[in-house]
């Protein structure tokens, strides 16, 4: 079992205005095999998480740790979180103009792993994937997320997650943006990387309409650049029902007493 | 970055076979502002009695059975009329070129003739000091299709006038790959007729030398003319790489598309990139675009680009010119590395795919082969820098 875990965690990012800080000290423990949901509203900070996580050059961890089974994920460069088994799908793709989704993720797929596929096998491999995603073949020799509407970033982050198998993978509303059927697809695969009980998923989320389908262990609410309450799948429910709002009041509160 | 020289003072620009009837060029003109005149060498020269060449470049070429190739004299008295006949000299160093090869060499694709492969001529130099010339004209006549490809390696300060004449509904591809060893000169003059519904393709590849030059000039000799004029450029520490493009529209209903895409690293990378398109007042239904995009790899490059779009029409199809200057997109290398691939290999990627789209235009499967091991030599050498 791997596990990725963080600890008061404080983040600025560089503005035109210098830095400022979103992250005010995020506590949170993931393991391969589990599920979590993190949850808030708007601007409260979770794709900077996702972000600092993976190791985005413009947000700064001010203080606080991110290790992996005990290793210090802050002295890694990006490429080595994403070697240690940490995938981040993106809230907001991006796009890469000229090059191919093949070239791009053979050429992944070879850094993930160590070595270059079979090509037979590969070839294989990513037509099944891509085939159980409902994507068309044809989408291979497109440029990475070029033109792609916005269910199809989604999915092929989702194809990027299959085919790299990492250990945690942080999904930054992986749900934004799809209809009720890509949504099922998408949550099917979701599903898929969780039975292999080697992947710990974090769905970063609004709405707990995907969480029907992708069931978490634990629900984690976030707010003001921090985790203000945790529990079980009922508290998306209550969540559901109930908004932020309270959360909100009770950061803005904290916040003023720090 | 506006030019305040209208393109209309380009084409009213002098035009001579005497070199002696432009100024050496200070540096401070406006078509010589931006080059490194203390470079140019031999090229220079005040002395004009009989300029000749120093014979450093040779040419080879390959042509199928096809194509007609002569060898013509060229000196004064007994010129080849066809020379000079689809352009003249505009600068000094063009003037000096035309008057200092003694030979020139002529291709006829004749009418209604598809050539299967692609012509090679291969331009060597072999670094003997002192300025060498060159003439070449490529005559594809009438409804008739070529490739031709024209190589540049070795080493040697040169200057050549290029004309390339298309005749109506003819169809020409040309590539000029510049792969000249690090301390080559070449000032290259291109001088291109577009006739009645004709299609020429026009590439220009950049990668070796010191510094080059090269000012292609289009004129269009009919209606219904389409050229497309790409152009990609690696500009390593010390190169000076200028294009100064020029299409003048007097005709209706032809169309121009100018891409010109370059990559750039270290100290004293210089590339300069001039647009200038004039459209006449008889050139209705214009169509014309105009694009220089250009990736800083690191600190210290200059990218100059000057997009000057000029129209004296009220009834132009469509007109657009853009600049982009810009670093490598941290995004998209974020993006590529957050999948496991280091950073050189992402760097690779994105610059290779900045490429790529022009790469594959270009439609010549020769052509793209030998770009892209060129690509991948230059990113290796800028990555190992
Ligand atoms: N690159 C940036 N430059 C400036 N401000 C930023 C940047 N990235 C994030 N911020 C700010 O940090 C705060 C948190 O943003 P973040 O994107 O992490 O929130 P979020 O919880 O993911 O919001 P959403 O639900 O809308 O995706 C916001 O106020 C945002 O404006
Ligand atoms: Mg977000």
């Amino acid at each position: 079992m791997t596990s990725l875990t963080i600890k008061d965690l404080h983040v600025s990012v560089e503005t035109d205005d210098g830095a400022r800080p979103i992250l005010r000290g995020v506590d949170l423990t993931i393991s391969s095999g589990e599920t979590h949901a993190l949850m808030g509203p708007n601007g409260s900070g979770k794709s900077t998480l996702a972000y600092a996580v993976a190791g985005h050059p413009r947000y700064d961890v001010t203080s606080g740790s991110i290790t992996l089974d005990g290793v210090d994920v802050l002295e890694m460069s990006i490429d080595e979180r994403a070697r240690a088994g940490l995938f981040l799908a993106m809230q907001y793709p991006v796009e890469v103009p000229g090059v191919s989704v093949t070239n791009f993720l053979r050429t992944a797929a070879t850094a993930v792993r160590g070595e270059a596929p079979k090509v037979r096998h590969w070839v294989k491999e990513v037509r099944e994937t891509m085939d159980q995603l409902s994507m068309d073949p044809a989408f291979a020799e497109r440029n990475v997320n070029e033109g792609f509407s916005g269910g199809e970033k989604k999915r092929s982050e989702l194809l990027q997650l299959e085919l790299l198998r990492p250990t945690i993978a942080i999904l930054d509303e992986i749900d934004s943006g799809l209809d009720v059927d890509a949504l099922k697809v998408v949550s099917d695969g979701i599903n898929r990387v969780r039975a292999t009980g080697e992947t710990g998923v974090m769905l970063i989320t609004h709405y707990t309409r995907i969480l029907r389908y992708v069931k978490p262990d634990q629900v984690h609410v976030f707010a003001g650049g921090r985790i203000v309450e945790r529990g079980g799948p009922e508290l998306a429910e209550a969540l559901e029902a109930e908004g932020y709002e309270r959360y909100v009041g009770r950061d803005l509160a904290s916040a003023g007493a720090n | 970055m506006t030019s305040d020289v209208p393109a209309v003072d380009r084409s009213e620009r002098t035009r001579s076979l005497d070199p002696a009837d432009f100024a050496i060029p200070l540096g401070r003109e406006e078509e010589w502002r931006f080059t490194p005149i203390g470079q140019l060498r031999d090229l220079l020269t005040d002395d004009l009695d009989a300029p000749s060449g120093s014979g450093s470049v040779s040419l080879d070429v390959k042509a199928p059975n096809d194509v007609k190739v002569e060898r013509v004299s060229h000196r004064d008295g007994r010129r080849d009329a066809r020379l000079g006949a689809v352009g003249l000299p505009g600068d000094r160093v063009a003037a000096l070129a035309f008057a200092g090869s003694d030979t020139a060499t002529i291709l006829t694709v004749p009418q209604d003739t598809q050539l299967d492969e692609p012509v090679v001529i291969r331009a060597h130099g072999n670094g003997t000091p002192g300025a060498d010339f060159g003439h070449l004209l490529l005559h594809v006549e009438a409804l008739s299709s070529a490739v031709v490809v024209l190589d540049h390696v070795g080493s040697a300060t040169y200057a050549d006038n290029l004309e390339i004449k298309v005749g109506d509904q003819g169809h020409l591809t040309v590539v000029t790959l510049l792969d000249w060893d690090v301390d080559a000169v070449h000032l290259s003059a291109h001088h291109i007729e577009v006739g009645r519904d004709a299609r020429v393709v026009h590439v220009v590849v950049s990668l070796g030398g010191e510094v080059v030059r090269v000012t292609p000039e289009v004129t269009f000799a009919g209606p219904g003319g389409d050229v497309e004029l790409l152009g990609l450029f690696f500009t390593d520490p010390g190169q000076h790489h200028e294009h100064r493009i020029f299409v003048d529209h007097s005709e209706p209903h032809c169309r121009s598309n100018v891409n010109y895409r370059g990559a750039l690293i270290g100290e004293r990378a210089h590339s300069v990139w001039i647009g200038d398109v004039l459209i006449r007042a008889g050139a209705v239904g214009t169509e014309t675009y105009e694009i220089n995009r250009n990736l800083l790899l690191s600190d210290g490059p200059r990218a100059d680009s000057v997009p000057n779009l000029e129209i004296e029409t009220g009834d132009v199809a469509s007109a657009g010119h853009a600049s982009v200057t810009g670093r490598l997109d941290d995004d998209q290398l974020f993006y590529l590395m957050a999948r496991g691939i280091p950073e050189m290999e992402a760097r690779r990627l994105v610059v290779t795919g900045f490429f790529a789209e022009l790469r594959d235009r270009i439609g010549v499967p020769f052509v793209t082969d030998r770009l892209k091991s060129a690509l991948e030599t230059e990113l290796e050498r800028a990555s190992a820098s």
